[in-house]
């Protein structure tokens, strides 16, 4: 998991003009930007459409427009759980309702605590070994209920570690 | 030292990957057994992984699956002893043989994954040992237009789905009278079901890179996009990897192998929509747009990615090129029958006991496949459905199982091979639930221009609802129907024009599930009524 820091205008404009120069850079900065501060800060929107000479309804158009990308704070831990057919077929159905009452949050939403922000995802190309889910950059597969339990527990007592 | 092989791939790490390294390497140390531990890709078998591979002097010998807890049971067996045969670790309970002799690796013919698991994926030296680049060499001989006619020779079509012929359209590519051209690699491999692509991306990216130069060389590309989705992080890493080390031993850059070719390649992350898997909404991310899908014509190989003549391929379509440049078209063309040559990596997915990778020439039947590789359901229920060609797949009953796997075939029963993915299900799979979630999908991804998808999909998803709850069943089972004819013939991409294939099929086996259990006498009241 990324260390999310606060965002100020000087650190955007940095990255901004690291990546400007590139064809169709507006992902790359997108991305690069949600990299180092674990969201896309909303002031980030006017300092890219300046520097890319777009409107800021057009920069918002394509964050608003990838699944990927969100400019609200999540909550320490992004966890996706794969929605797509070949997992349904595994019992998908089963974990995400399973998710949903034990964290009681739905999709898109944090749990109360902010350690987990619960997000769907469609096909994590690991189709043999479903149910899947995703943590930050892990992928994990054969995730029953137990598992997932175990899982939320240690991402519990990893959040207390770092604070 | 004995070589000890264990993937680094997204199924391998999915599975306690890195905690069975790590106990490899701690009981290594503690045992005083000396290992060089290589992380390959994956062999495709994903039933068995994470699988750890021994070097003998009769070939790797296998154990699988590993879990972090039967690390130390292997090296009591003394699985490390170079000596094929070994009694004790051939006793060993997750003891397979020979890797080479596995069953189901076996009975595959590879061809574009032969040297997946076999090689270190970012090891270049391993790559060339293995033929890589033998290709690159042969197109760095001949002229562009030979390069292209070796393809057209070749009969091959492009892997992403549509399977239109590669050689027609770097024809075209390289027919345009422009300075700037561009190669793009589709590598947004985001149906369900499918990972043929990232198994390739993780096990040989080499083959890949190698690919995409050799279409920069006939077409008279320099600069190169692999478009990978973001749903891929350990493919990102490793393609990074290959690039790297690629640019450092000249065989990208600028006078690739001291020729007079430049040509660069870069990794361009996507952002979750599976709409940019269509080669226009891709070429429209790329320009950092919206990925909405254009209307063609131009097509993309005139007027492409910035305008500019530009050659989209699939993944597995560029892996295909090496082996046809090194070993001649004809060689490729014997595999396969008809106007399907070559072969096809069908991916075994869903619930089934023994889900892979199984590269095969075009032809086998479906249910050949399953039997043969498959072993039965994971659940041990007896299969049901089977959805193939991802997410705007039809949903196959038993009837329809035993079709060739093949592009004309499947398309004359309405249905689509696309990128190979086969995804079983159980009975308990509840069909209308899926083509309503077909429906949610389609609604959940649709880019949202034309009417049919925004719309269509959304009016679908209620009218299924309303027929799960038996209401006013006879009107909404029309309605839907005329509303899939509308999504077929007025959208603008398969995104509209397919979803209806799932949808169809699954409701279809769902009403004749439905009339069986019905008893007889309520039909005849539904008439008096």
């Amino acid at each position: 998991m990324n260390t999310p820091t606060v965002a100020t205008a000087q650190q955007i404009q940095v990255i901004v003009d690291l990546l400007e120069h590139k064809p169709g850079a507006l992902l790359p900065i997108l991305h690069e930007l949600q990299n180092t501060f674990d969201y896309i800060p909303p002031i980030a929107i006017a300092i890219i459409a300046k520097s890319l000479r777009q409107t800021s309804a057009e920069i918002h158009g394509v964050i608003s427009f990838y699944r990927h990308f969100h400019t609200e704070k999540n909550a320490r831990h992004r966890l996706e759980i794969c929605r797509a057919e070949a997992c349904q077929a595994r019992g998908a159905r089963t974990l995400e309702r399973h998710a949903k009452k034990t964290l009681a949050v739905d999709y898109h939403q944090s749990t109360a605590d902010r350690n987990i922000t619960l997000d769907p995802v469609y096909c994590l190309g690991n189709c043999s070994c479903g149910p899947n889910i995703r943590v930050g950059n892990d992928i994990i597969g054969r995730v029953d209920n137990d598992k997932f339990d175990r899982i939320v527990e240690n991402l519990a007592t990893q959040g207390v570690q770092i604070q | 030292m004995t070589t000890i092989y264990l993937p680094r791939d997204t199924t391998t790490l999915s599975l306690d990957g890195e905690e069975v390294a790590l106990q490899l390497q701690t009981q290594a140390a503690n045992t005083n057994t000396p290992i060089n531990l290589v992380r390959n890709g994956s062999r495709g078998m994903f039933f068995l992984e994470p699988l750890v591979e021994v070097q003998t002097d009769r070939g790797r010998i296998a154990f699988g699956p590993v879990t972090p807890a039967d690390v130390a049971s292997l090296f009591a067996a003394d699985f490390t002893n170079p000596v094929f045969g070994s009694e004790s670790a051939s006793n060993h309970p997750l003891y397979l043989g020979l890797t080479e002799e596995i069953p189901y690796l076996k009975q595959q013919q590879r061809l574009s994954f032969a040297r997946a698991g076999v090689i270190d994926p970012t090891d270049i030296d391993d790559y060339m040992a293995h033929d890589g680049f033998v290709g690159l060499a042969k197109s760095l001989q001949i002229t562009d237009q030979q390069i292209v006619d070796e393809i057209k020779a070749s009969g091959l079509r492009g892997r992403g789905g549509a399977a239109f012929p590669t050689g027609i359209k770097w024809q075209t590519v390289l027919d345009c009278d422009s300075e700037q051209k561009y190669i793009v690699c589709n590598a947004d491999e985001g149906d369900s079901g499918t990972f043929a692509d990232r198994l390739l991306m993780e096990a040989d990216p080499f083959a890949l890179i190698e690919g995409i130069t050799i279409a920069a060389l006939a077409v008279g590309a320099n600069q190169g996009y692999i478009y990978l989705r973001s749903e891929y992080p350990q493919a990102l890493i490793i393609l990074n990897e290959a690039i790297a080390t690629a640019y450092s031993r000249n065989f990208l850059g600028d006078n690739l192998c001291g020729s007079p070719h430049h040509f660069h390649l870069e990794v361009r992350l996507g952002a979750g929509a599976y709409i940019c898997g269509e080669e226009t909404s891709l070429l429209e991310s790329l320009e950092g747009k919206r990925g909405l899908v254009r209307s063609k014509p131009p097509l993309p190989a005139i007027e492409g990615l910035f305008g500019q003549p530009t050659v989209v391929n699939n993944v597995l379509s560029f892996a295909a090129v090496p082996h046809i440049l090194a070993d001649g078209a004809q060689k490729y063309a014997d595999y396969g029958q008809g106007r399907s040559k070559g072969t096809l990596p069908f991916q075994i997915a869903g619930n089934i006991k023994q889900g892979g990778l199984v590269e095969l020439a075009f032809g086998t039947t479906l249910k050949d496949l399953l039997d043969e590789f498959g072993a039965g359901t994971a659940s041990n229920r007896p299969m049901h459905s089977i959805q193939v060609g991802g997410p705007l797949g039809a949903y196959l009953t038993p009837e329809q199982w035993d079709t060739p796997l093949d592009y004309e075939a499947f398309s004359a029963m309405g249905a689509v091979l696309g990128h190979g993915g086969i995804v079983v299900f159980d009975d308990s799979v509840d069909l209308a639930e899926q083509a309503q979630f077909s429906m949610e999908f389609c609604v959940e991804e649709s880019c949202g221009k034309c009417t049919p998808c925004r719309i269509g999909s959304v009016r679908g998803t209620e009218v299924i609802e309303k027929i799960r709850n038996q209401q006013n069943i006879e009107a909404n089972y029309e309605l839907l129907d005329d509303l899939c004819e509308t999504m077929i013939d007025m959208s603008l991409c398969a995104m509209g024009g397919m979803t209806p294939f799932p949808v169809q099929s699954a409701m279809r086996s769902y009403k004749k599930q439905q009339l069986n259990q019905q008893p007889k006498t309520s039909a005849v009241n539904r008439e008096v009524c």
